[in-house]
């Protein structure tokens, strides 16, 4: 079970896939000004992540190579179709403020990406597990940033004030760049920073380094 | 010897290599009816629910535009809210088309050169080149009787497409109110068509006199009469465009048949 565990807890710090690897960072810009709308899209992410890589993972012994990317891109958006459909059935308003953050979750290079690298080799169990770790490591560094933005940007979290605005008698100035797409972009780099601080183990050798260059 | 029978076949398949012809075509074929078997259910599972969350949008935006009308809220008050109808008409025949437009779109519609008609110069006294053949529109009635007529109405004004809702009250002539939704003309000059000071001068004004005559205008200066409302200072081009979108919108080729048949009762 060791194996298992170490499945479902390494894609949360260690090998987070949009820390880590830089994955699925459109949406994580788009979608993270309020924790509500994050929290919706992590949702969504995991349960398209979890049944894509169980369904491609039973179906791996019998897909020709040939065609496997166009089966494993067919199941993911069927599965996100399906998904944009229960949100917009229940949940309507959040799916308005996500508009088509939910149907890009098709091209998010982190369903494909665990499809390829990890269900096309393991049976549907550990696959399922290995969806469920990467989707919570998604999940886990979209809810930081839409924390910090949504409480630096309007001071509130999930819809409720926190921080006292000035427009509403309080004394708080809220930071309207932090509601902008680049703010996301700060973020996520003192994260990634702070992480490879922590875990020096991340940090990417220098391909190219640069050499000095003989003057004249 | 290759038997018919279904089980048979499938090991058959299974047992094939996956990279022959043969198993390509199948599971490309079997993942693609799967899937579209999948999609197909939920959306037949979830569109009601889905319908009714758009019609309550609708209603919500709707509301949202009658508590702006001034006055309004207690017309629809004693009215009883519930019998407010939207109803989408062809303004060719002034009819009810009968079928409801998913999300209907008069800048779309407008756009459209099927669905809607060019206007020649003279036509065109509101600068906006084609009308759209069919506009929704929100109907009050009050046992039986038309209380309040919506229509929603747009022209071109000094710098920007002036979007309003004309409300007339049952008689089709009193204006009840003139919400002006969408404008990006000049802060502090043309824009105040926005503003409820500007607005509450709308209502009670009347569209034509007793020959049938369509008079309601903007003036230069003070409205006198109650077929003139006061202009904007500084802002005569909005003005005038305020005045050419009233008088298109309840003529000719305007919302002039729709009004004829609601007079005769009909819708």
């Amino acid at each position: 079970m060791a194996g298992s565990r170490h499945r479902f807890f390494t894609p949360l710090i260690d090998e987070n896939p949009v820390t880590l690897q830089i994955l699925g960072i459109c949406s994580a810009l788009a979608v993270t000004t309020s924790m509500t709308t994050a929290l919706t899209m992590s949702a969504a992410l995991t349960a398209v992540l979890m049944a894509a890589s169980g369904l491609i993972s039973a179906l791996r012994n019998h897909m020709p190579k040939s065609i496997r990317l166009i089966l494993q891109i067919t199941i993911i958006a069927s599965l996100v179709i399906i998904t944009d459909l229960v949100l917009q059935a229940y949940a309507f308003d959040i799916s308005k403020r996500l508009s088509i953050f939910v149907s890009l979750v098709v091209t998010n290079c982190l369903v494909l990406g665990r499809a390829e690298t990890f269900a096309m080799h393991n049976p549907p169990g550990p696959s399922i597990l290995d969806g469920l770790g990467n989707a919570l490591g998604y999940s886990l560094i979209l809810m930081i940033v839409g924390f910090v933005r949504e409480l630096l940007g309007r001071g509130t979290l999930f819809g409720f004030t926190v921080l006292p605005s000035v427009e509403d008698g309080g004394w708080f100035q809220p930071l309207g760049v932090m509601l902008l797409a680049p703010s996301a972009f700060v973020i996520l780099g003192l994260l990634i920073w702070a992480i490879r601080a922590w875990r020096p183990a991340q940090v990417e050798a220098n391909e190219y380094p640069l050499t000095a260059r003989a003057e004249g | 010897m290759p038997g018919l029978n279904p089980v048979a076949l499938w090991r058959q398949l299974l047992a094939l290599p996956n990279e022959s012809r043969g198993k390509t075509l199948a599971m490309a074929f079997l993942v693609a009816a799967v899937c579209s078997l999948m999609v197909s259910m939920a959306a037949v599972v979830l569109q009601p629910q889905i319908d009714a969350n758009k019609a309550a949008e609708r209603q919500a935006k709707l509301d949202a535009m009658i508590a702006e009308l001034p006055e309004l809220a207690g017309v629809l008050a004693g009215a009883g809210a519930d019998t407010l109808q939207t109803v989408i008409v062809d303004l060719k025949t002034g009819t009810e088309t009968g079928e409801l437009f998913d999300g209907f779109d008069m800048a779309e519609v407008a756009a459209d050169p099927e669905t809607s008609t060019e206007l020649s110069d003279d036509q065109d006294i509101a600068g906006i080149g084609r009308r759209p053949d069919y506009a929704e529109i929100h109907v009050l009635k009050a046992g039986g009787k038309l209380e309040l007529v919506i229509l929603p109405v747009y022209a071109a004004g000094y710098q920007s497409t002036i979007r309003a809702f004309l409300a007339l009250r049952g008689d089709l002539n009193t204006v009840a109110g003139l919400v002006v939704t969408e404008q990006g003309e000049t802060p502090g000059l043309g824009a105040n068509v926005a503003t409820p000071a500007w607005q509450a001068l709308w209502p009670g004004k009347k569209l034509a006199d007793e020959n049938g005559v369509l008079r309601l205008t903007v003036v230069r200066g003070r409205g006198t009469t109650e077929f003139e409302v006061d202009g904007i200072t500084g802002a005569t081009r909005t003005s005038t465009a305020v005045s050419d979108m009233i008088a298109f919108w309840t003529g000719p080729n305007g919302y002039a048949k729709l009004l004829d048949a609601l007079r005769a009762g009909e819708l």
